[in-house]
């Protein structure tokens, strides 16, 4: 069925054939019989990633296979989104082992990003927690790999954006829990230099980031809320929380049922509600005890709230740069504060060691910002491409939308190794995205 | 628990149907060609939602076993809903007998076949409920896909009369016409965004409806009248649209 397609960024939109199957052997025919396609899960990448002009659906391929209870792993389809399994393993005393920062992503999705979560630093990417995975390759055949098995169509699938294969069915282990709650601890800070001093203070907490207000200057430049966190433990439950620890109390869900116009987006609206924001903690330090969702899915609670930016859509800019490249990350937020082009969401988060083919993350710091889509704005990111580049960074392919070429092959050193391995999986094109086709990654 | 029956429940439709009522702690049998291929279901049903749900090996056309096949059920299901069906080809059919025969027996007469071993069990117990997914194709024929549109028609009439017979012993009997579906069987087709349903609204529909012991339910409501108006149609005009 030919249908309107865009990811979570809304930018950029196409018309796509999107088809879709719930049993292996039909998405066998159907890898067999097409050319030019993406498997595509809930649309919550922010780019083109899973943009094709043929699009294959997983969200119908959504069974939970097994769920063992006792040792905490999970198999399930590819489609299954986070949200289904939260509900599952979260009354039974397990959680995720990593989530990104929305919930209604599939476990395909998690895969092909290779998604990483407030532990990074301590527990790594998804793909660190996989124990196996099957992938239906260019020529039809199913193909079971893991970190020990077909080792390089398991380090290129994750994060590989769909272009190894189609991701059928993956194998997790999940991480225990006593209580559906979490401690957190909020901290502001007056500025980068506090933060970042913050961030190496209290790196022993399982979870981390920060919330930046990227529009200040002088003294005050950088200012931010450090939020840490760690499961809470029964005895750190009071009244209500205490009688059901594993449940969470049910609230309405806000939407934002239209696009808004854009020109509420402004530099004063930006300054006003980052004012509200780092002004509604009056204190120091904030400690408290919340329900997991708030925690790590704060703006899941508003569905669609990417309507906010209007039609035009917004690009999320997230990039990496080393521990010892803080100038770098000075460079780019001065850039930002200069043009007065600040977002709403600055989001700062400290990555810890991980070697990786061709995933995202690597250990250093991790800025990722939200602009709407408006006149200049390509060129003005083009700008802060060539400051990662010469600070050695990179950009998250799963929030690209539209970054060059060169920028791509200069900052992701296996680029060439994860471009052979695709070529040996996926001859001919079979797999191929909007993404793809720009950065050349099946050349 | 009360037990659902689904045929057919490798759809999309009834993948959601059973969802739907096992999430209300309904216990779960599902009947299809490939039982293998229902396996994950069953899995993920009895995972997600803690409630006992079973396989078995059934053939709509495959009419002398419809009896040992509901015998063999572990339990007598106190719902059943018949789900299979197939669009096939209008085109092909209209050249083709084997392609006609098919549209005609998946739709219609295997459903008769098993419905009518069904009936009669239910109706000796004096309870159960049936309910049987048709479609708005029955209610009038159209030259773009009238032979599974008669086939359906047939099992619309098949479905009011058993109404009619079982509701002396109390059991009821409902048929759902869902208009347009998003599922698998219509993805090549290019169907109008708001007169189609989600599988997963269909299994809303159908959950809320049997609680309620409806007669006939339409999906959409838009669908009953705009099922009423192509019925009030004159023939001598009817015969020249092309619909």
């Amino acid at each position: 069925m030919q249908k309107r397609l865009a990811n979570w960024g809304n930018y950029p939109a196409i018309t796509s054939e999107e088809s879709a199957y719930t049993q292996e052997e039909q998405l066998r025919s159907f890898v067999v019989a097409n050319h030019g396609f993406i498997a595509r899960g809930n649309g919550r990448c922010y780019g083109d990633a899973s943009l094709g002009k043929h699009s294959l659906s997983m969200l119908r391929y959504d069974k939970v296979l097994s769920f063992d209870t006792t040792a905490g792993v999970l198999e399930t389809q590819a489609g299954v989104t986070l949200d289904q399994i939260l509900d599952i393993i979260v009354p039974k005393g397990w959680f995720l082992p990593v989530t990104p920062g929305t919930k209604f992503i599939t476990v395909g999705g998690a895969v092909a990003s290779d998604v990483h979560g407030k532990n990074h630093h301590l527990e790594g990417a998804f793909s660190g927690h996989i124990t196996e995975m099957d992938v239906i390759i260019g020529d039809g055949t199913t193909v079971t790999c893991s970190p020990d098995r077909h080792t390089d169509l398991y380090w290129a699938t994750c994060g590989g954006m769909g272009l190894t294969g189609v991701i059928t069915r993956v194998k997790f282990g999940l991480k225990k829990m006593e209580t559906a709650y979490i401690k957190q601890k909020q901290i502001k800070a007056r500025n980068l230099e506090e933060v970042v001093r913050l961030f190496d203070e209290y790196k022993h907490y399982t979870y981390s980031m920060a919330w930046i207000d990227c529009l200040q200057k002088g003294d005050s430049f950088g200012r931010s809320i450090l939020i840490v966190g760690e499961h809470a433990t029964k005895a750190e439950l009071n009244g209500k929380q205490a009688q059901a620890p594993l449940q969470l109390p049910s609230k309405p869900r806000l939407t934002v049922p239209f696009n808004l116009p854009s020109f509420i987006l402004n530099t004063f609206t930006v300054k006003a509600f980052n004012w509200l924001y780092y002004g509604k903690n009056f204190k120091k330090e904030i400690n408290n005890v919340v329900p997991y969702e708030p925690f790590f899915y704060p703006l899941d609670a508003i569905l669609h709230w990417n309507r906010g930016y209007g039609k035009a859509g917004f690009i999320q800019y997230q990039f990496v740069l080393s521990l010892d490249q803080k100038d770098g990350l000075i460079a780019i937020l001065r850039r930002i504060s200069e043009k007065g082009w600040g977002s709403f969401l600055a989001v700062l988060k400290v990555f810890g060691r991980q070697d990786s083919l061709i995933s995202f993350p690597m250990e250093g710091y991790t800025l990722a910002l939200d602009f709407p889509v408006r006149k200049g704005l390509f060129e003005f990111l083009d700008e802060l491409d060539e400051i990662v580049l010469q600070y050695g960074g990179r950009l998250y392919l799963s929030k690209d939308a539209r970054m060059k070429q060169d920028v791509f092959w200069k900052s992701y050193p296996n680029a060439e190794r994860f471009a052979e391995i695709v070529k040996a999986y996926n001859p001919g094109k079979r797999f191929e995205s909007l993404q793809s086709e720009r950065l050349l990654l099946t050349k | 628990m009360p037990t659902v029956l689904l045929l057919g429940a490798g759809s999309d439709m009834a993948v959601a149907i059973a969802r739907r009522f096992a999430a209300a702690q309904y216990d779960i049998q599902l009947a299809g060609r490939q039982a293998a291929a229902l396996r994950p279901l069953q899995q993920d049903l009895q995972i997600r939602y803690g409630i006992t749900a079973t396989v078995h090996s059934f053939d709509a056309t495959a009419y002398d076993t419809h009896a040992d096949f509901l015998a063999a059920l572990p339990v007598t299901p106190d719902i059943t809903v018949c789900a299979f069906g197939y669009l096939g080809d209008q085109e092909q059919a209209q050249h083709d007998w084997q392609e006609a025969s098919r549209i005609l027996h998946a739709n219609f007469t295997g459903a008769v076949s098993v419905l009518n071993v069904i009936a009669n069990v239910y109706e000796a117990k004096k309870a159960g409920m049936i309910v049987g997914i048709s479609s708005v194709a029955g209610e009038r024929g159209r030259q773009s896909n009238y032979i599974y549109g008669s086939a359906k028609a047939g099992f619309t009439a098949y479905l009011s009369g058993l109404r009619n017979r079982l509701f002396r012993s109390g059991v009821h009997v409902m048929s759902v016409q869902p208009g347009f579906v998003n599922t698998r069987m219509t993805q090549h087709l290019t169907l109008p965004p708001l007169l189609t349903a989600q599988p997963e609204q269909v299994a809303r529909v159908v959950f809320k409806a049997v609680q309620r012991k409806k007669n006939v339910l339409f999906v959409k409501w838009p669908w009953r009248y705009i099922m009423l108006i192509i019925k009030l149609i004159p023939e001598p005009i009817f015969k020249k649209l092309k619909l």
